[in-house]
């Protein structure tokens, strides 16, 4: 039944052992073999004289190289800083209206904008900046809280409607769905609201929903729609719309109302980085 | 007499898996103890009809029949298995196959502990179970020791898969790779595996060899270590006895070595000393000629055993894992370089005098592959596994290629060669129904492989240059959105590969299917068992 296995005249002995047919050459260990396996252990040996390695009761052998991974990165990290503190200093002094304009720092705070933009800000506004439903678009010129350097740096820094931050941009729009407005009511300033940049709507309603914006909205949307950016309350007139300009987006903006947060990054980031930051989304495109 | 014990407990499982389903405070939970409370009760009028009529198990004969439903097991995870790895390689590369409707159940996150437990427990863990049964009893001379206990591991062992599958689908898990099934499953396989060493080593044990043949080191190996493992990693604490949810008794830090001295072992001993197990008996079978050499197996197995141990901290460098542990880690994976290669070394040199095969026999030519994959994939470990290069791999798709070279290369390959082997034996058949079919399942999965883990390999290293990508301010270049975005047609190519591979399992299964149903029959019996001197 088990077949046995195959021989040649020169093949070497055996160890004379068979298991359902199997035999075992009594071959020496490839020589290559053991020695490339003694050169590991030889290696292994050095490498944990060298490195941090065997523990003991309070604690493990440091290696006498004095290496540690913890080491590294602190060093790392700061050759990386006293590399850039001249003109992160610099940065930090300028006049922020300064900064894009001057031939130093200006290339300079793009390039570090660019590295905290890409790790902090684009999880949420995306890595080529153009935003997502609920978050703004940074490449075109329509600001919620201004365009100008000088607010986009103050927008970062405090962020929008967190509660970390004292100084954050703060407004609440009310929602008007609450008891507040009849439905009619709602669907006639939808409708209004969508006739303002141009969107199919029904003109039917439009009279009526402008008596309702100029009671309830304009305050703050002011009586053209065209928003005020002390309060971020958004041009509703353009056709740049953060929540969606279709019918049920803007009915639901207005019935429940929206509250997006942005975090605090001064509370995160450096003084510099803040302002690195700033300085490169104000030159995305929308910047004034 | 035992029967009415067997029919008493059946009872009192199904009665408290119907309490525990009508307490049960999470869906996994309920639908396990209804599950179990079906199949206990199937089980009790099973034990039920056949009480009285008296079993004999001739002694001579080899149990074989457990052997055959372990290579159907085998084959059916494995297609099970490699569909799932080829549907989610798709869902990372086309986000919208996550459909809607299916959220909860068949999104990524979902599935992914699915394939990657079908594959490894369920298609591994069957052939482990099917070869190590069918090699202990040709190698040791007995039939399997313990009565009907083999089928209860292969049926426990079936159960567990269920469990764990159905389990992740419905999010009854505990959140640790490769040891995702929650407190009751774990419990479950405790008890299956204990079972499993008792009929391997009873085997053992009773055998009529003066010797223990070296497959069958491996394969205890595999099983006492195995066993420690599951056991050390999953030690929980229930929130509730009628609810799948458990907390780990290990915290931060310590939690993570633990579970990679698992998850590295789950590697070194269920995918490599088992599956050494299953190459030192085939290749030898298959081949015809005797293993190269016995003093090589002999070294190789006990550094092997001694190193793989001590390997796992490599999974955890630059974490808050002490420096000290991640040096000895990575020293202990350097070091184990070369006892992996003893049995590469072994497999191949085996084939001395026979080389003329690998032109004849595409059986033989897929267990070589396998062997050589083994090698590549103990090479890349090791050197994966130094600090340096690891600070480049590590948390990229290098290492899902450098899973992959080793799970298809050398898992899969060696699997599909001892099940060609096996398939014509247990059904006593002339030979195999196609070879040519075989030629054609060894090049669909070898192109698939070499698809997947060159696409793993270039998208890998490209996202790990990404990540460190540097301007000469030293500021980071990419976003982690453009990294991702970067490897989309080396997912898609990974997902071709996958593709083929696939394709290559179903035309075995035809082909085994074909050999049972067509292939002319053997006359000689195979299944005496004779001591071979």
């Amino acid at each position: 039944m088990s077949k046995p296995s195959k021989k040649f005249d020169n093949d070497p002995n055996t160890t004379g052992h068979v298991w359902d047919g199997i035999e075992e050459f009594d071959n020496p260990m490839p020589r290559w073999w053991l020695w490339v396996f003694y050169a590991t252990i030889i290696w292994g040996i050095g490498y944990t004289i060298a490195y941090p390695a065997w523990p003991g009761i309070k604690g493990a052998t440091a290696g006498v190289l004095g290496w540690s991974t913890r080491g590294d990165v602190v060093a790392e990290i700061q050759a990386a800083e006293d590399k850039l503190a001249p003109i992160n200093a610099k940065l930090e002094a300028a006049e922020l209206t300064q900064i894009t304009t001057d031939p130093e720092l200006g290339p300079y705070a793009v390039s570090a904008g660019d590295a905290v933009f890409k790790t902090w800000c684009a999880q949420c506004h995306g890595s080529g900046a153009a935003g997502a439903v609920g978050y703004p678009n940074l490449l075109d010129n329509d600001w919620l809280w201004g365009g100008d350097i000088e607010n986009i740096y103050l927008t970062i820094k405090h962020g929008i409607r967190n509660e970390e931050d004292d100084d954050a941009r703060y407004s609440e729009m009310p929602a008007f769905g609450d008891d507040y407005l009849e439905d009619a009511q709602i669907d006639a300033v939808v409708n209004f609201v969508m006739s303002l940049s141009g969107e199919p709507q029904d003109a039917s309603l439009v009279a009526a929903g402008a008596e309702v914006f100029a009671d309830e909205c304009s305050s703050c949307h002011m009586d053209d729609g065209t928003g005020d950016r002390s309060q971020g309350a958004p041009n509703l007139a353009d056709a740049i719309w953060l929540y969606g300009g279709d019918y049920a987006s803007i009915k639901e903006t207005v019935t429940y109302s929206r509250f997006g947060v942005m975090p605090s990054w001064g509370n995160r980031l450096t003084e510099a980085q803040v302002r690195a930051v700033s300085a490169y989304v104000h030159q995305l495109g929308g910047g004034e | 007499m035992v029967n009415y014990f067997k029919l008493i407990a059946l009872a009192l499982i199904t009665f408290f898996a119907m309490i525990a389903a009508n307490y049960a405070r999470d869906l996994a939970y309920m639908v396990h103890a209804l599950l179990i409370a079906g199949v206990s009760f199937g089980l009790f009028i099973w034990v039920l009809r056949k009480t009285g009529t008296e079993q004999v198990h001739p002694q001579d004969e080899y149990m074989d029949d457990v052997v055959r439903f372990g290579v159907v097991a085998t084959a059916f995870w494995g297609v099970v298995g490699f569909l799932v790895g080829v549907f989610i390689a798709f869902q990372l590369a086309f986000p919208a196959l996550n459909f809607e409707w299916a959220q909860g159940f068949a999104n990524f996150g979902r599935l992914r502990p699915l394939h990657t437990s079908a594959v490894i427990f369920a298609f591994g863990g069957n052939a482990l179970i099917a070869t190590s049964f069918y090699v202990v009893q040709r190698t040791s001379a007995a039939r399997l020791w313990g009565g009907n206990l083999g089928w209860f591991v292969f049926w426990g062992y079936q159960l567990f898969i269920v469990l764990a599958a159905t389990g992740y689908l419905l999010g009854g898990t505990q959140s640790k790779e490769y040891a995702e099934p929650e407190w009751y499953v774990d419990l479950w396989l405790t008890i299956v595996w204990v079972a499993y060493l008792a009929v391997f080593l009873g085997t053992v044990i009773k055998r009529k060899e003066p010797h223990i043949y070296v497959a069958n080191w491996f394969f205890l190996a595999f099983i006492v270590t195995v066993a420690m493992l599951h056991v050390v990693n999953n030690l929980t604490i229930p929130v509730s006895i009628f609810g799948s949810k458990s907390v780990i008794v290990w915290a931060g830090v310590q939690d993570a070595m633990v579970q990679w001295w698992y998850g590295h072992n789950a590697v070194g001993f269920f995918l490599t000393a088992g599956f050494l197990g299953m190459m030192y008996y085939f290749i030898p079978k298959q081949a015809e000629r005797p293993v190269f050499s016995y003093k090589l197996s002999i070294i190789h197995f006990w550094a092997l055993i001694f190193l793989y141990i001590w390997a796992g901290p490599h999974h955890l460098h630059y974490t808050a894992l002490p420096d000290w542990a991640s040096t000895l880690g990575m020293v202990f994976s350097v070091v184990l370089w070369m006892p992996s290669w003893g049995g590469m070394i072994n497999g191949l040199m085996t084939l001395s005098g026979a080389w003329d095969k690998l032109r004849t026999d595409p059986v033989i030519r897929m267990m070589v592959i396998s062997v050589g994959f083994y090698g590549m994939s103990t090479f890349e470990g090791p050197m994966m596994s130094i600090r340096a290069v690891n600070s480049l791999s590590h948390y990229t798709d290098w290492t899902i290629g450098h899973v992959h070279s080793g799970a298809l290369g050398w898992n899969g390959m060696i699997t599909f060669g001892c099940l060609y082997f096996l398939v014509p034996v247990l059904w006593k058949r002339e030979r195999l129904y196609s070879l040519q079919l075989v030629s054609w399942h060894f090049w669909l999965a070898t192109i698939g492989i070499v698809l997947y883990a060159a696409s793993m390999w270039v998208t890998g290293i490209m996202e790990g240059l990404m990540w460190r990508e540097v301007d000469a301010n030293g500021f980071l270049v990419n976003s982690f959105a453009d990294t991702v975005a970067a490897k989309f047609p080396m997912y898609v190519v990974r997902g071709l590969g996958g593709v083929l591979f696939l394709a290559g399992s179903l035309i075995m299964c035809y082909n085994l299917w074909m050999t049972v149903r067509k292939a002319p029959a053997k006359e000689a019996s195979l299944s005496v068992a004779v001591p071979a001197e």
